[in-house]
């Protein structure tokens, strides 16, 4: 109750209201997640189960066209299921992986940075030598890179199994140094300050330090560019399974299904390739708008100048 | 300045050395035999063994990657697994398609970027601004395969404007110099060739510069807002000068420095991107061959595939750096 009262009172929630873009973007968002979360309850049709599709729906219109069908909104795609529902679907395995990742990279990211800005060193040098390593390739190429080995170490079908957590793990991967790199230089910036002086002279261990008193204090500028960072990892989730490493067609991503549609958009039917594409802008879109309002106001050097 | 170029080179050594034992490691650190893993499960018994003798498979790790590197000095980048073909000059057939279209992206967008951003930064909070910027954001969440295949879609398919993929018309001659095709056809002065490539490069490029266009836009215009606030513009427009000349002479000059860091790191994004446009609209070129050997599992094209484009990525960095020190001499002192 104690916490709710000083959420009401504070900035954030403040300039969340007086802000219509941010208040679009968080309802649009939240509809979008508790559509996805609420999938099998909500979708017509369960697309994971093959036995409630035919292939000869395959292909069909959305409903206001002409050969569409009332039954499937947005039409079918080429295995015949309802194209809203697998979208859906494909939503809820997006946001997942997307979220996943970000929580993986976060986890890592955090970890390595703490440890390497807190305890400085040969450590410190190792580990932001790594960082810049990876850096140092685009790392879409990284994914790419790991997503292709993977591939060939499981095999194709093993593979397609484990795909949502081989996701997390490889744009997980790739991404970890931007956490390591933000959360190492706010430790740094924390470290000489009088609160941890006054914590290690009466005694407190370095790890409770760290942990209790460091951390906490670096976690602003981790909350912004998670924002950001979840609409990066479920682009790169779309663009591996586009390039058919990431999520295979009977457990479509959004991504899966643009590749899908992607050889069919030739023979006419540009519905399977564009709507699942169009969901995952507005998706991304929001996200990035949260991200920069939440950023604008989390900075106090952007608000007070 | 020259033992600021100095260290920054020495830094790149270490750089690279650790990226070729990542990407070399990478297929020893995966659990399982790397013949298997190479040649598949199906493989048979003496198609590993023949496959472990011909890469050396066999032989301790630390002679493995002292093999490899011995190569990679050499410009060897190995050959590839099904066909045995030298893998270099693979890339070197296909690293000016891939550069051309980078290159005519990253003009795409340092132009229309830096236009909007300043148009945006200097008509701030009208409507102008607020559209630009909203595109600029929408620019950003496209994804630029979906993009590409929308354009292709409006522009190849229904319209019947641009043409659909690859890099000339079948049955146009040109005379190839460089690899580059619009460079080629000027030279050789071939105008028919130089419109029919400029007819192909439109759609990849343009949806290749999306997203670095809305970046370079958004950077533009609040290093101008920054800029513009300041007495020296005050300054200058007091003292009567148009605001052609106070835009483009006293501010934008100042506000370039920011821009031009962020068009360079637009590389890496152009060079990822690059397999993905390149996949999309059958451009021949790297990332293309790229996705065209994680169909065919060739993992040696693979690892000299990320090999290549990261050196190419580190090198553009640096010359960035180097830029960058040139624009602001106070980078080097430090």
């Amino acid at each position: 109750m104690k916490s709710w009262n000083r959420f009401k009172n504070s900035y954030l929630l403040y300039s969340f209201k007086r802000d219509p873009v941010a208040i679009l973007s968080f309802c649009v968002l939240s509809i979008l997640v508790i559509i996805s979360i609420l999938a099998p309850v909500i979708t017509p049709y369960n697309t994971y189960d093959s036995a409630t599709f035919d292939i000869m729906d395959a292909e069909t219109p959305p409903a206001w066209m002409e050969g569409g069908s009332k039954s499937f909104l947005l039409g079918t795609d080429i295995q015949g299921r309802d194209l809203l529902s697998t979208m859906i679907y494909g939503l809820r395995v997006s946001l997942l992986i997307g979220v996943g990742a970000v929580l993986f990279q976060a986890l890592v990211g955090i970890l390595v940075g703490l440890l390497s800005g807190y305890l400085g060193g040969k450590l410190d040098a190792l580990l932001m030598r790594i960082a810049d390593i990876q850096f140092s390739i685009p790392y879409l190429i990284v994914a790419i890179f790991t997503s292709a080995i993977f591939k060939l170490a499981f095999g194709v079908g093993r593979y397609a199994e484990l795909a949502v957590p081989l996701l997390i793990i490889i744009i997980g991967m790739s991404e970890w140094p931007k956490y390591a790199r933000t959360v190492r230089a706010s430790v740094l910036g924390e470290k000489n300050k009088e609160y941890v002086e006054a914590a290690r002279v009466i005694g407190i261990s370095r790890w409770h330090i760290m942990y209790r008193h460091v951390l906490p204090n670096t976690l602003t500028p981790v909350l912004v560019i998670s924002t950001i960072q979840v609409a990066e990892a479920v682009m790169s989730e779309a663009a591996l399974s586009f390039l058919g490493l990431g999520m295979p067609i009977t457990k479509p991503s959004l991504g899966s299904l643009i590749r899908a549609g992607f050889e069919y958009i030739f023979s006419g039917s540009w519905w399977i390739t564009f709507f699942p594409g169009a969901l995952l802008v507005i998706f991304i879109l929001v996200i990035l708008l949260l991200g920069d309002w939440l950023r604008d106001v989390l900075n106090p050097k952007l608000y007070k100048g | 300045m020259l033992a600021y170029i100095i260290r920054r080179i020495f830094v790149l050594i270490p750089t690279l050395l650790g990226v070729s034992i990542l990407v070399f490691l990478m297929l020893h650190l995966t659990p399982g035999d790397p013949a298997e893993l190479l040649m598949g499960e199906r493989a048979s018994e003496e198609a590993l063994q023949e496959i472990r003798e011909h890469l050396g498979l066999n032989k301790p790790l630390y002679e493995q990657y002292g093999l490899f590197l011995k190569q990679l000095m050499q410009g060897d980048l190995g050959e590839t697994i099904w066909t045995r073909q030298k893998v270099w000059i693979e890339v070197k057939q296909r690293f000016p398609a891939t550069i051309e279209l980078s290159i005519v992206a990253l003009f795409i967008s340092c132009f229309a970027g830096m236009i909007l951003g300043i148009i945006s930064a200097t008509k701030q909070y009208s409507i102008f601004d607020y559209l630009s910027m909203l595109g600029a954001l929408v620019g950003v969440s496209m994804p630029i395969f979906w993009l590409g295949l929308v354009f292709m879609l409006i522009f190849a398919l229904n319209l019947g404007w641009l043409p659909m993929s690859g890099r000339l018309t079948v049955g146009v001659e040109l005379e190839t110099i460089t690899n580059l095709y619009i460079l080629d056809a000027i030279i050789t002065r071939n105008w028919a060739a130089l419109r029919d490539a400029l007819w192909h490069i439109i759609m990849p490029a343009v949806t290749l510069s999306t997203i670095p266009t809305a970046i370079v836009a958004r950077m533009t215009r609040s290093a101008m807002l920054e800029v513009l606030r300041q007495d020296y513009i005050k300054t200058a427009k007091a003292k009567g000068l148009s605001q052609f000349i106070v835009i483009f002479k006293h501010a934008l000059r100042n506000a370039l420095i920011p821009v031009v860091t962020t068009i360079g790191l637009q590389f890496g994004v152009l060079l990822g991107g690059a397999i993905l446009t390149e996949t999309i609209f059958a451009w021949p070129g790297v990332g293309k061959w790229m996705y065209d050997a994680v169909m065919q599992r060739d993992y040696m094209v693979i690892r000299s595939g990320t090999l290549f484009i990261a050196t190419i990525f580190v090198l553009i960095n640096l010359c960035v750096d180097v830029l960058y020190a040139v624009i602001n001499p106070r980078i080097s002192v430090k």
